[in-house]
C-alpha cells in the first residue's frame, strides 16, 4: 500500500485569495463575512455571506474554455492553478502522467437558473448557448478542469452536501493508497450568489445577526443563532510518496486516516453517533490514539443543534485528552461543498506555520462546548497531527487525519 | 438593414465575443478553419445573430456557409 502525501495546495476564499493571504487571516482571526444587499430584496431572511471576487480569466483562458465555466468552476480553476504551482507540477508532467481529479461540488444553481430563464424568455433551446450544459451539470468543475489541464486519470465529482470536499480527499487518498492512481487533484468548490442559497435560507438556519456581520458566525458560542453561507474553492495535490520522491516534490503532510459514516436518521438534523463513528474509524485507520491528535478542526457551523451534537461527538471520542479544537467557520462562514477541502488546507497552514487559528466570536460556552478545549485566541504551537471533520445533509460524515511528514 | 451595417455588426461580435483577430476577418476566410470556429461555436453564432439581428438561424442555414462572405450573405438574405 502506498503512503499518500500532500504536495500542493491552492485556496480562493473569503479570508484570502491565495495561501499567504489566508495564512495571515487565520493567524489574525480575521472574518470574511459581509452583507450582500441583493439578498434581502430577493427574499432572503438573512443577507449575511462570505464573499469573493469572481476571477477574471480572459487573459488566462480561451473563449471556448471560459464559456463552459460557471462561478464555482472559475473559483476552482484559480485555486487549482495555485495548487499546481505550489506542487511544482507543469504541463509536461500532466501530459506524461495519469493525473486525476476528484472535486466536491453539489450545485450549479446560478448556471442552471440563468440558462432556463433564457429558454423561458426566448422559448427556444437553440438560444441558450453552447456553454449552458457544461456550466449546469453538477460535475462542471471536474469536466472543465480535466479538459483545461488535459488530465488523464480519474475524472469525477463527489456530491455529499457539506462533506463533499472532505470525501473527495478521502476517496483520492484510497485511490492512491491502493495503487490505482499516483497523483490526484482533490478539492471542493462552492458558488456564492443569491440564486444558490435561497432554499437553504428558507430553512431558517442562517444567522440573522446582520448588525454585526463579522460576529454572526460564532460556532460553539452559547448565543449562536445559525450559520453564514460562504464559498470559493480549495485544491490539494495528493500524490503517492513514490511519485513525490521521484520528482523531488516538497511534501507538506501525509494523509493517514479517512473515516466515513452515515447517520441513518434525519435528513437535516445531525446526530452524535455518526460523527463519532467517522472520527473513530479515521483514528483506527491512522493507528493513532485520540491523545495523539494535536488539533481538531471542527465542522461546527454555528447552528444550535449541529454544534451541540458535534461537541458531544468530539467529547465522546477525545474525552479528557484536552485536544485543541476550533472551527475556522467562525471566520470563513460555512463554505459548504468546499469546506471539507478548504479546512484541510487551513489546518495544513497552521501545521506548517506552528499555530492554531482561533474560534473567533466564542464569548460564552454552553454545557457541551464547555467540555472541549476550544481555542479562543491564536495559539503559537507545534502541530504534528490534526483531524478535520465535515458533515452534511442526509447524515453524511467524513473525518480526515493528516500528519506532518517524517 | 444596409449590408455594410450588417457586416460591421457581424465583425464586431466576431472580434468582441468570439475573440477572432481583426486581421483574420477577410471575405474569403474559411469560417471553420481560419476563424477556428468549432461545432459548439456555431451554436453561439446562432445566439449572437439572434441578439444582434433578431433573426433565428437553423443548422440547415449553415449548409452552404463556408466563407465569411457566405455568412454575410446569409444574414443579409434573412434581413432583407
Amino acid at each position: 500500500m502506498s503512503r499518500v502525501v500532500i504536495t500542493g495546495m491552492g485556496i480562493y476564499s473569503c479570508i484570502g485569495e491565495n495561501l499567504n493571504e489566508v495564512k495571515e487571516s487565520l493567524y489574525q482571526g480575521k472574518s470574511g463575512i459581509v452583507i450582500d444587499p441583493e439578498r434581502k430584496e430577493y427574499g432572503y431572511r438573512s443577507s449575511l455571506t462570505g464573499m469573493v471576487a469572481e476571477p477574471v480569466l480572459k487573459k488566462l483562458l480561451s473563449r471556448r474554455e471560459r464559456i463552459s465555466m460557471g462561478q464555482e468552476t472559475k473559483y476552482a480553476y484559480v485555486a487549482t492553478l495555485e495548487a499546481l504551482k505550489n506542487a511544482n507540477i507543469d504541463e509536461q508532467f500532466l501530459s506524461d502522467n495519469e493525473v486525476g481529479i476528484l472535486f466536491g461540488n453539489d450545485s450549479t444553481a446560478q448556471s442552471v437558473i440563468r440558462s432556463n430563464d433564457k429558454i423561458r424568455e426566448k422559448k427556444d433551446t437553440n438560444l441558450v448557448g453552447s456553454g449552458a450544459v457544461f456550466q449546469g451539470l453538477n460535475c462542471s468543475v471536474t469536466m472543465n478542469l480535466a479538459t483545461i489541464f488535459k488530465l488523464k486519470g480519474i475524472n469525477l465529482t463527489v456530491s455529499a452536501a457539506c462533506a463533499s470536499g472532505s470525501h473527495s480527499v478521502g476517496l483520492g487518498f484510497h485511490l492512491i493508497k491502493s495503487g490505482l492512481q499516483d497523483c490526484i487533484i482533490c478539492g471542493g468548490a462552492q458558488e456564492i450568489n443569491k440564486l444558490a442559497m435561497g432554499s437553504f435560507d428558507g430553512l431558517g438556519v442562517f444567522s440573522i445577526n446582520q448588525e454585526n456581520p463579522t460576529e454572526a458566525s460564532r460556532p460553539f458560542d452559547k448565543n449562536r443563532d445559525g450559520l453564514v453561507p460562504s464559498g470559493g474553492a480549495a485544491s490539494l495535490i495528493l500524490e503517492s510518496y513514490e511519485s513525490a520522491v521521484k520528482r523531488g516534490a516538497k511534501i507538506f503532510g501525509e494523509v493517514v486516516g479517512y473515516g466515513f459514516s452515515s447517520n441513518g436518521e434525519h435528513i437535516s438534523t445531525p446526530n452524535v453517533d455518526g460523527p463519532s463513528r467517522a472520527m473513530k474509524k479515521a483514528l483506527d485507520q491512522a493507528e493513532l490514539l485520540p491523545e495523539q491528535i494535536d488539533y481538531v478542526n471542527a465542522h461546527a457551523t454555528s447552528t444550535p443543534v449541529g454544534d451541540q451534537n458535534e461537541a458531544k461527538a468530539i467529547f465522546n471520542v477525545f474525552g479528557n485528552s484536552n485536544t485543541y479544537v476550533s472551527s475556522t467557520k467562525s471566520m470563513t462562514g460555512h463554505e459548504c461543498w468546499m469546506a471539507g477541502a478548504s479546512e484541510i488546507i487551513y489546518s495544513m497552514l497552521m501545521m506548517e506555520n506552528s499555530f492554531i487559528a482561533p474560534n473567533i466570536n466564542l464569548e460564552e460556552t454552553d454545557e457541551d462546548s464547555a467540555k472541549l478545549n476550544l481555542v479562543k485566541n491564536t495559539i503559537n504551537k507545534n502541530i504534528d497531527v490534526f483531524l478535520s471533520n465535515s458533515f452534511g445533509f442526509g447524515g453524511t460524515n467524513s473525518a480526515i487525519i493528516v500528519k506532518k511528514f517524517e | 438593414m444596409d449590408k455594410d451595417i450588417i457586416i460591421s455588426k457581424i465583425n464586431d461580435f466576431l472580434i468582441d465575443e468570439f475573440e477572432v483577430d481583426a486581421e483574420d476577418i477577410q471575405l474569403e476566410a474559411n469560417l471553420k478553419d481560419t476563424l477556428e470556429l468549432d461545432s459548439l461555436d456555431y451554436v453561439d453564432l446562432v445566439v449572437s445573430v439572434e441578439s444582434n439581428f433578431n433573426v433565428k438561424l437553423d443548422a440547415e442555414d449553415f449548409v452552404n456557409v463556408i466563407t465569411l462572405q457566405n455568412f454575410y450573405d446569409l444574414i443579409d438574405s434573412k434581413m432583407n
